[in-house]
């Protein structure tokens, strides 16, 4: 099936949010803290531009409720008397000369006086424990979690080995290659209206209401054609919207507000940072007994999603292993950089990288081959997790390992490179991960959702989808087509999507968490499960129908009877509960699996390191759609990469100061090595035809295997990404 | 001043120092032309000026008087997509799209210069538009099937 | 766009005199626009009467003579990169040209922009300054002829008057046997800004060494002494990574040519 809306992609036409012009519409642009955490004190406007003809909007013209709503709505659309880090916005302009908007932008003075600021998870922690220096709340703490299974004490005690590692991750930009952007119209007779480029409409829905202190029913949002996402749209398009709004509900004129490249990549959120400390316990014969896990990431300066990041990274800390005695925790800090937010994996592939690098340390502490190490400690079928979930799906990761490692010749390989670094200047390695992801949300996350889908025949006798869930590039218009026409049993081209606008569209929650197939592609078939039973018991039509005949008998129905309509709501599989308390339980519905297997050439004369070859295994339930699953894999096996080897945030005094493509270096045509992407087919019971989530599983194992194979390629232990060649370089020089 | 612009004389009005991509966005209304950074790094605004591929971001306008400007819309022949467009939608080539008019652009530089291209050819002609989706590996397939007689 | 872009001027140059003669009414020149543009766009482009050079077909050459191989300032990289005798002779330059930006930039990069924006991250200068080049500046006061190696005085300082154009540069064509080498350290393989970048040809007990990104302009190295550099941290890497690996990239170019 060729993507939904890829005719219009390949020619141009597909509409985004910078493609859009309205009568009488001006140009926006948000004024940021020039300093660091600090109270304002003033605000100046330089002559040199025409003031009087420029809408301006401070926190005092806000209408509502100054707060992003979201988990902690601790987050201000702009700040008032204190700004809490160095790209927060203070003050929004907009003018119709979309040039002098820029040169305005230049003559705001913003005068504040800094307040002490917090640089560093640790220094964070000696706040929250010495009362030094508190940013945020009581502690500097946004969210902390204790998970407990099993006896750790006792496990440690009856522990052959124990072996202990410290593992770091860096900042990721997402770098969606469509910048973030917003058109609002706005007034208090018809309410608000945005158009933009996101995620989750529904999540912008409601950061609105209380900003303009409106009723629901008079904000509307409207999603574009959205130029790639990964977690970069999912929260921080509220905070676009409503700038965009306020400047709307003070001129009286549409706004366009778009960022350009620097400040897309300076001002949003990006991938949490994360150290993480293990502490594992094993027997002589390489069973994993003991593991303790202490799990902190880099908030930056309000809460945005950070609990729910750390929630994931938290469950998947321990991994695909079967260990009778688990301890983790996890705390989110506040420091004073720009607040971290959403990107593809959400927490997980931080500890991931974590734990699979101590699997292989653990493995050499044992003197057994990775490999074997892990095969002795994998969940199977009716083991537990570390949230003591019995494992009720067929799971098969030694088959998933065997086949890995043999597509990628691991053996062969193995040994071929131990022969030839010894005399060879070129060192090259060969290393893999397991490990798992789990799709949607986590634990009673999907049952507070309460997703709806709806689908409605027109009386051209199409069928219509009507869902909030977003097409960001990943396929949702064309899967969620796929399985309607299945349901429905008619010609892939009888479907259409309405365009996801609150206005029109139910709320089938955010697109973010690998849910869209799984969970809400489960709606979709529902609701055309329904619609296609209104047709059968009203007579028109008969089972065996042809996509004509379908057509036929939708028209004649909403000739005679009326709409024809049916929905699907959410349910949970059977037999899922979580406590929210203890943190244990059902964290998810299904878990997809994977090994990935990567080789490595590492260059001792400029410290790079080049991938040669990347094989990523994996078992997502059915595959429903080749093309698109397999671009999925690729193109999250490349952001990985980026995460692994390239994209370093280079802070400078609470910014980043690399915040152009330039010079953050993410991966072009000529970086990546072939990624061979394989699929081990298992249908999930509760998943459209089968279908699990597949959108962030390859975000998770990439780096880890990387570092692995640097290891066996150099013999040194690197436990620290972005590994850039300055990091290689000096382990190897210390060596 | 004159220009053409996907076979079409069009004459415009615009301060010199105008950045082409503006021009073609703003003024010709041909916003399959995308600003990725601005700063010629990620091609999302490539165009072909007298059938070189270049990043309209970095053209001021008046260095395109009397050229002959293609764009993303100018590519197809009517309702018939080009045959690199088809690839692109027959082989995943394009996901969110914002990369995929300048990605379509800079592979049909490329057939110009390689009429049979090798991976690498692909790899080298393709590395000044960066795309974030894909991994590219399904654009060098839509790439390599394009020239498959 | 953070630039107020109707307060610029811009205006087409005819031909070189009239070219030169802007100059001294306080035109600057554009050709590519690949580093000017960018500067205009980050509204960091401080100077506002802008001149095209770009259509002056008499610096867009490439002339061979017995001696040397000369060639417009208005040569692109592309243009390099198809020249069969820079490939037989000089083939650091067409390294140098394929591995600055991707395809769109070398289209209309030119290597005179490239020497005059004086980056001392740009990736031509050291094949320039190891093949010994001349580079011709002329105004309307005449021509006059300065070794590339003199060129660059320091961080964006060069021998060059305000009335000045870089017209033509020529390399002797005495290299065609040097054993050459050249490598571009910029983590990734393609659209990359240098870290280090390491030009060298050798005959026998004949060397000539240059860098890109290790001082404040790309250097020419006098007795091939490695010391002689200045490396310092930046966002994109640091002073000392740049020292290791021009060290590093010393001891291989001279088992490379040995």
């Amino acid at each position: 099936m060729p993507r939904k809306e890829g005719a219009r992609k390949v020619t141009g036409q597909a509409q985004y949010v910078d493609d859009l012009k309205f009568p009488g519409m001006i140009y926006g642009a948000t004024v940021r803290n020039p300093a660091r955490r600090g109270n304002i004190r003033g605000i100046a406007f330089l002559p040199g531009v025409p003031w009087d003809e420029f809408t301006i909007v401070t926190a005092k013209d806000i209408p509502g409720k100054n707060y992003v709503a979201l988990i902690l709505n601790d987050q201000p659309f702009l700040a008032g008397e204190i700004t809490a880090h160095g790209e927060e916005a203070i003050v929004l302009i907009a003018h119709p000369d979309r040039y002098l908007v820029e040169e305005a932008r230049r003559r705001v003075r913003i005068d504040v006086e800094a307040l002490p600021c917090v640089d560093s998870l640790e220094d964070s922690l000696a706040g929250s424990l010495n009362g030094t220096e508190i940013i945020w709340g009581d502690n500097n703490i946004f969210k902390s979690y204790f998970m407990n299974k099993g006896d750790v004490d006792r496990g440690f005690a009856e522990a052959d080995l124990i072996i202990e590692g410290d593992y770091e991750t860096g900042a990721q930009e997402q770098l969606y290659i469509e910048s973030n952007g917003m058109i609002a119209v706005a007034n208090p007779h018809d309410g608000v209206t945005v158009w933009g480029s996101m995620q989750c409409p529904y999540y912008v829905h409601k950061a609105l209401i209380p900003l303009f202190g409106l009723t629901p029913e008079k904000i509307r949002v409207i999603q574009m054609e959205t130029g790639g996402g990964f977690g970069g749209k999912e929260e921080y398009p509220s905070m676009i919207a409503g700038h965009a709004a306020l400047l709307a509900w003070k001129s009286g004129r549409p706004v366009k507000l778009i960022y350009d490249r620097a400040e897309d990549m300076t001002a949003t959120t990006k991938r949490h940072p994360s150290r993480t400390k293990h502490r594992t316990g094993v027997t002589r014969d390489g069973k994993l007994v003991a593991m303790e896990i202490d799990f902190d990431i880099d908030g930056g300066a309000y809460a945005t999603l950070s609990a729910v990041v750390l929630s994931r990274g938290t469950i998947h800390a321990a991994g695909p292993y079967s260990c009778p005695n688990v301890r983790i925790r996890s705390r989110a800090l506040a420091t004073t950089y720009p607040p971290h937010g959403a990107f593809r994996g959400f927490g997980a592939p931080q500890s991931i990288f974590a734990l699979e690098r101590q699997m292989n340390k653990v493995a050499a502490a044992l003197g057994l081959p990775p490999e074997e190490f892990r095969r002795r400690n994998f969940l199977h079928g009716g083991d537990t997790t570390a949230t003591g979930q019995v494992i009720r799906e067929k799971v098969d990761l030694d088959d998933l390992l065997f086949r890995a490692l043999e597509l990628s010749h691991y053996h062969h390989h193995r040994d071929t490179f131990d022969r030839a670094n010894p005399a060879s200047r070129l060192k090259r390695g060969i290393g893999f991960a397991t490990f798992m992801h789990g799709a949607g949300f986590t634990g009673s996350g999907e049952v507070a959702l309460s997703s709806v889908v709806t689908v409605e025949a027109t009386r051209e006798g199409k069928v219509r989808i009507l869902a909030a869930s977003t097409e960001i590039g990943q396929g949702t218009n064309t899967i969620f087509s796929q399985i309607a026409a299945d349901a429905l049993g008619v010609d892939y081209s009888l479907i259409e999507l309405a365009q996801p606008d609150t206005s029109t569209v139910p709320n089938s929650g955010p697109t973010v968490a690998s849910r869209t197939v799984m969970v809400v592609g489960k709606l979709v078939e529902a609701a055309c499960v329904g619609l296609k039973h209104k047709l059968i018991f009203s007579g028109l039509l008969e089972p065996g129908y042809s996509s004509v005949e379908f057509a036929h008998a939708a028209a004649a129905y909403i000739d005679r009877i009326g709409p024809l309509r049916a929905s699907g709501e959410y349910k949970p599989p059977p037999n899922v509960s979580w406590n929210d308390e203890t943190y244990q339980g059902d964290a998810y519905g299904a878990y997809a699996w994977a090994v990935y297997v990567a080789i490595v050439t590492v260059d001792p004369v400029t410290y790079e390191v080049r991938v040669d070859d990347f094989v990523a295994m994996q078992e997502v339930g059915k595959v429903i759609h080749p093309v698109l699953a397999m671009g999925q894999i690729e193109g999250g096996v490349a952001q990985a990469i980026g995460f692994a080897l390239y994209e370093r945030v280079a802070w400078n005094n609470g910014r980043m100061a690399n915040g152009q493509m330039t010079n953050y270096i993410m991966p072009t045509s000529a970086d990546l090595p072939p990624i061979r992407v394989f699929f081990a087919e298992n249908p999930y019971a509760y998943g459209p035809s089968g279908a699990k989530g597949i959108g962030e599983l390859p975000m998770d194992g990439v780096a880890p295997a990387i570092l692995n194979a640097i290891e066996h390629a150099t013999g040194v232990a690197f436990n620290h990404i972005p590994l850039v060649p300055e990091l290689v370089m000096e382990s190897l020089l210390a060596r | 001043m004159q220009l053409s612009v996907n076979g079409i004389e069009r004459s415009i009005e615009a301060p010199p120092m105008s950045r082409l991509l503006d021009v073609l966005r703003e003024g010709l209304h041909l916003t399959g032309v995308k600003e990725g950074c601005g700063e010629g790094e990620c091609g999302a605004c490539s165009v072909l000026i007298d059938g070189e591929l270049a990043n309209s971001c970095l053209v001021p306008i008046l260095q395109v008087e009397g050229a002959s400007i293609t764009t993303i819309e100018g590519v197809a022949h009517g309702e018939k997509l080009h045959t690199v467009q088809q690839a692109f939608l027959d082989h995943g080539g394009a996901q969110c799209g914002i990369c995929t008019p300048g990605m379509i652009l800079a592979a049909i530089a490329l057939l110009e210069q390689h009429s049979n291209p090798t991976l690498e050819h692909i790899k080298e002609g393709l590395a000044g538009n960066l795309c974030r989706c894909t991994g590219y590996m399904r654009i060098f397939e839509a790439v390599v099937q394009a020239v498959r007689p | 766009m953070r630039s107020h872009v109707p307060s610029y001027e811009l205006v087409v140059a005819r031909d070189l005199p009239h070219a030169l003669s802007m100059l001294t009414e306080g035109f600057r020149p554009i050709a590519g626009g690949t580093d000017v543009m960018v500067l205009f766009e980050a509204g960091k482009l401080a100077h506002k009467k802008w001149m095209s050079i770009r259509g002056l077909p008499e610096l867009r050459t490439i002339d061979v003579t017995p001696d040397h191989i000369t060639f417009g300032a208005l040569t692109t990289y592309t243009d390099v990169r198809r020249s069969a005798i820079i490939a037989a002779e000089f083939p650091l330059m067409i390294e140098a040209a394929a591995l600055t930006g991707g395809i769109a930039t070398q289209n209309r990069g030119t290597i005179g922009g490239n020497i005059v924006n004086a980056s001392p991250a740009a990736d031509t200068p050291p094949a320039l300054l190891v093949y010994d080049a001349e580079v011709e500046l002329t105004s309307p006061r005449g021509s006059r002829w300065v070794p590339y190696t003199q060129f660059h005085k320091g961080y964006k300082v060069m021998d060059l008057a305000s009335d000045e154009l870089l017209t033509r540069i020529r390399l002797p064509r005495k290299f065609a046997s040097w054993t050459h080498f050249y490598r571009k350290v910029g983590t990734r393989r393609a659209q990359a800004i240098s870290k280090v970048c390491f030009a060298g040809v050798r005959r026998g007990d004949q060397m000539r060494v240059a860098l890109g990104s290790v001082g404040p302009a790309p250097i020419f190295l006098e007795n091939s002494d490695i010391s002689a550099i200045s490396p310092i941290d930046d966002v994109r890497s640091t002073a000392r990574y740049r020292m290791q690996v021009a060290k590093n990239l010393m001891e291989e170019f001279l088992h490379a040519s040995a």
